[in-house]
């Protein structure tokens, strides 16, 4: 009788992992929600002297990794604004919220800022999932979100500013190098999640326009922690460059066991979209050296106001941290909002959507503008190549910031992708 | 042929790294009935005390020792969590024996508080480990194909753990208690064993061997607070297809998932693998609900 149990116990610890196993990553349970209230539900996001602002980034669960690092960025800048005066002669207040790494549980987190906090804008998101959660929250309430990750394109929210890359300011430009420096068979692989998917039908049309040839194309899911075998295949196809568009973990085992199959950079190009300076330190260096990445912005990115930015942040966070990207874009997002509120002389929504339109800004990564039509922003594309010191040595950047075209409605091959 | 040996390597790979992984859960799962959900937990304190045990050897000891800092990061790992796992049996586990439901949920519990522990401790973001030199590149056959060290020195690990825990189990006096106590409690505490040391005893060794996991895996994959969560599915997996309570079992349904995901994986793709492959468990498990080697009598061997 007791065996009979416990077998049926086998069979719900199979029922049990396989729940498991589709829920992947995201199985952290979603915060209570219990954070201090802030005193007194002003009106406006602006009262008292004060300008409530919210940060809705992933503080627990596996996303953590990678958004604390940006909430870090955004508080230095509210408070560099804060000890220079403030906007409208206010102080800027942070509300922070967890999305912890949860979708709805950044729907709800939003609602609630807009709705109780009653906050001017919100900074938030890393994960396209996450950001398409919020967006009919923002559009409903009429509220404010600054995105600050490059993600697939293809959106344009009018409640959303996205201060990371579309696709024409990092995929796209990083393709066409690729294929004029070095070669022309491309092996895409990719999370199998709705960014790697996106960005590969772009690049797979781009092939075709370009002269390319596609190799092969492999989704793996996140958090797969065992690459032989894509290896394999990857060898047996023999390209001249692998597209990667892993997230997370999963280009840890990658690297390392590519490093141990006996394929250096050398032998083959990879160039990556998710891995910059604070992936690199979690990977190792010594299996990373060589392979390239395409981004925005690197910490040795020369800049006079980069210079300030990797000081100040080293300061307040400790020596060892690096800045990177989407840190750089979020601390850019917190500078953008406050010079429009300033030129609108308001937090009002609409006024400050108006005034932020063809506004510029000297950000770490080089001058940035704000596209009026599109509400992405100008950037430079560069591409770098990670050195032994875990830093990047840029190899080539796009001259002058490039028109965001989160659409592709610049490119001919795109026209089967805009639909 | 090079690739058909390639990726017959590579299966034989993936079932050393799943039955290392399993193997401990082999014994807390296996013999001693608890559904440790924290099993993960501890294969990720094992892959943490190798990245502190590197960070040691980087601090105090001359460089030219470093590459010998993974010699003594594999008993640092079981002890960590050998002491770790006998904590938490004396504090918890011992007080929900044949309770299965109450385990699952109080070891989730404790894999939960765990994970945020070393989040807490070591940060969010993933650490690096630096593989030593010995074990970089790989050994060439036939020419072009090329075994890396790495995988190669995790079978010999595997096989290493499972000759010592055969000697331990069936060949040492404490090994010869412990199976007393499993096969029968009453008559094994009649005859003067105090099954409660026993049980403590067996439930670290389990830990201490996801210790040892954990220690191996820092050579292939991420080292970060939710390093288990990738592993725990696929170590009940093997367990439960393996047949409860059998070593040779968890040897054997490890080898079975390893060659088939391997060989679908790669007449398919990652995601459609990994799903062919629950799928056959699931029907194998229909028709023999008992997995791969059954238990005839409550007798262990």
């Amino acid at each position: 009788m007791r065996k009979g149990l416990f077998y049926q116990f086998a069979l719900l610890i199979v029922a049990v992992s396989m729940v498991l196993a589709g829920c992947g990553a995201n199985n952290e349970p979603a915060s209570s929600g219990t954070n201090a209230p802030q005193e007194s539900s002003a009106s406006g996001g602006s009262d008292n002297g004060e300008i409530k602002v919210g940060i809705l980034h992933s503080q627990s669960g596996t996303m953590a990794i990678s958004e604390t690092s940006v909430i870090d960025a955004e508080m230095m800048a509210i408070e560099e604004i804060n000890a220079a005066g403030g906007v409208l002669g206010k102080k800027i207040v942070p509300v922070l919220e967890d999305g912890a790494s949860d979708w709805p549980t950044f729907a709800e987190k939003a609602r609630k800022l807009i709705s109780e906090d009653k906050v001017a804008t919100v900074f938030g998101g890393w994960t396209s999932a996450s950001r398409k959660a919020m967006l009919p929250v923002f559009e409903e309430l009429n509220g404010l979100l600054w995105y600050p990750v490059q993600y697939e394109g293809l959106e344009a929210s009018p409640n959303i500013f996205y201060t990371g890359a579309t696709t024409n300011q990092q995929i796209v430009p990083s393709v066409t190098w690729l294929l004029e420096n070095r070669g022309k068979k491309v092996y895409l692989l990719g999370s199998d999640y709705v960014f790697p998917r996106t960005a590969n039908l772009i690049i797979k049309e781009q092939l075709k326009a370009e002269g390319g040839e596609l190799a092969g194309e492999e989704y793996t899911p996140l958090g797969h922690t065992d690459y032989s075998t894509i290896i394999s295949k990857i060898k047996a196809a023999d390209p001249d460059i692998v597209y990667n568009t892993l997230n997370g973990d999963s280009n840890v085992a990658f690297f390392k066991q590519l490093k141990d199959a006996g394929i250096t950079a050398e032998d083959m190009t990879t160039l990556s979209v998710s891995v910059a300076e604070e992936e690199i330190r979690g990977i190792g260096v010594d299996v990373l050296a060589g392979h390239l990445a395409a981004w925005n912005y690197y910490q040795t990115t020369d800049t006079p106001t980069n210079a300030k930015f990797v000081e100040s942040y080293k300061a307040k966070y400790g020596a060892d941290r690096v800045t990177a990207d989407p840190i750089e874009a979020g601390y850019t997002a917190v500078y953008l909002w406050a010079a429009a509120v300033e030129k609108a002389g308001s937090t009002d929504v609409a006024a400050v959507k108006e005034a932020a339109k063809e506004l510029e800004w000297d950000a770490p990564s080089g001058k940035v503008k704000i596209d009026g039509e599109t509400q992405h922003i100008y950037k430079t594309v560069r591409i770098g190549e990670v050195q032994a010191d875990g830093q990047f040595k840029e190899l080539w950047n796009s001259g002058e910031a490039v028109k965001p075209d989160p659409f592709l409605k610049g490119y001919e091959w795109a026209a089967s992708i805009q639909q | 042929m090079e690739l058909f040996i390639l990726q017959l390597f590579n299966g034989l790979s993936i079932s050393s790294i799943l039955l290392l992984v399993a193997l401990g859960l082999a014994i807390t799962f296996g013999l001693m009935k608890v559904i440790n959900m924290a099993h993960g937990e501890l294969i990720m304190i094992g892959a943490y005390a190798t990245y502190l045990t590197q960070n040691l050897f980087l601090d105090y000891m001359p460089a030219s020792m470093f590459n010998w800092y993974f010699v003594l990061a594999i008993p640092v790992s079981f002890a960590i969590a050998f002491a770790i796992g006998l904590v938490l049996e004396m504090g918890l586990i011992r007080f929900l024996y044949g309770r299965p439901l109450d385990s699952l949920l109080a070891t989730w519990g404790v894999g939960l508080v765990l994970q945020q522990l070393a989040r807490t401790i070591f940060g969010a973001p993933n650490v690096a480990v630096k593989s030593p030199a010995w074990l970089d590149g790989g050994m060439q056959i036939f020419g072009g194909t090329l075994l890396p060290y790495k995988r190669l020195f995790i079978i010999a690990l595997v096989i290493a753990c499972l000759v010592a825990m055969y000697v331990y189990i069936y060949r040492s006096l404490e090994g010869r208690r412990m199976r007393a106590v499993m096969q029968n409690r009453e008559m094994a505490a009649c005859l003067g064993v105090s099954t409660r040391r026993v049980d403590a005893m067996t439930f670290a060794i389990g830990s201490g061997i996801a210790g040892i996991a954990g220690c191996a895996l820092t050579l292939l994959g991420p080292i970060g607070p939710s390093l288990g969560t990738y592993y725990i599915v696929d170590a009940f997996m093997v367990v439960v297809l393996g047949g409860v309570g059998k070593l040779v079992g968890t040897v054997l349904g490890a080898t079975g998932i390893g060659m088939f995901n391997t060989l679908f994986e790669y007449w398919t793709n990652a995601s459609l693998g990994k799903v062919l492959v629950f799928v056959c468990i699931v029907a194998f498990l229909q028709w023999k609900p008992s997995g791969l080697v059954a238990m005839r009598t409550r007798s262990l061997d």
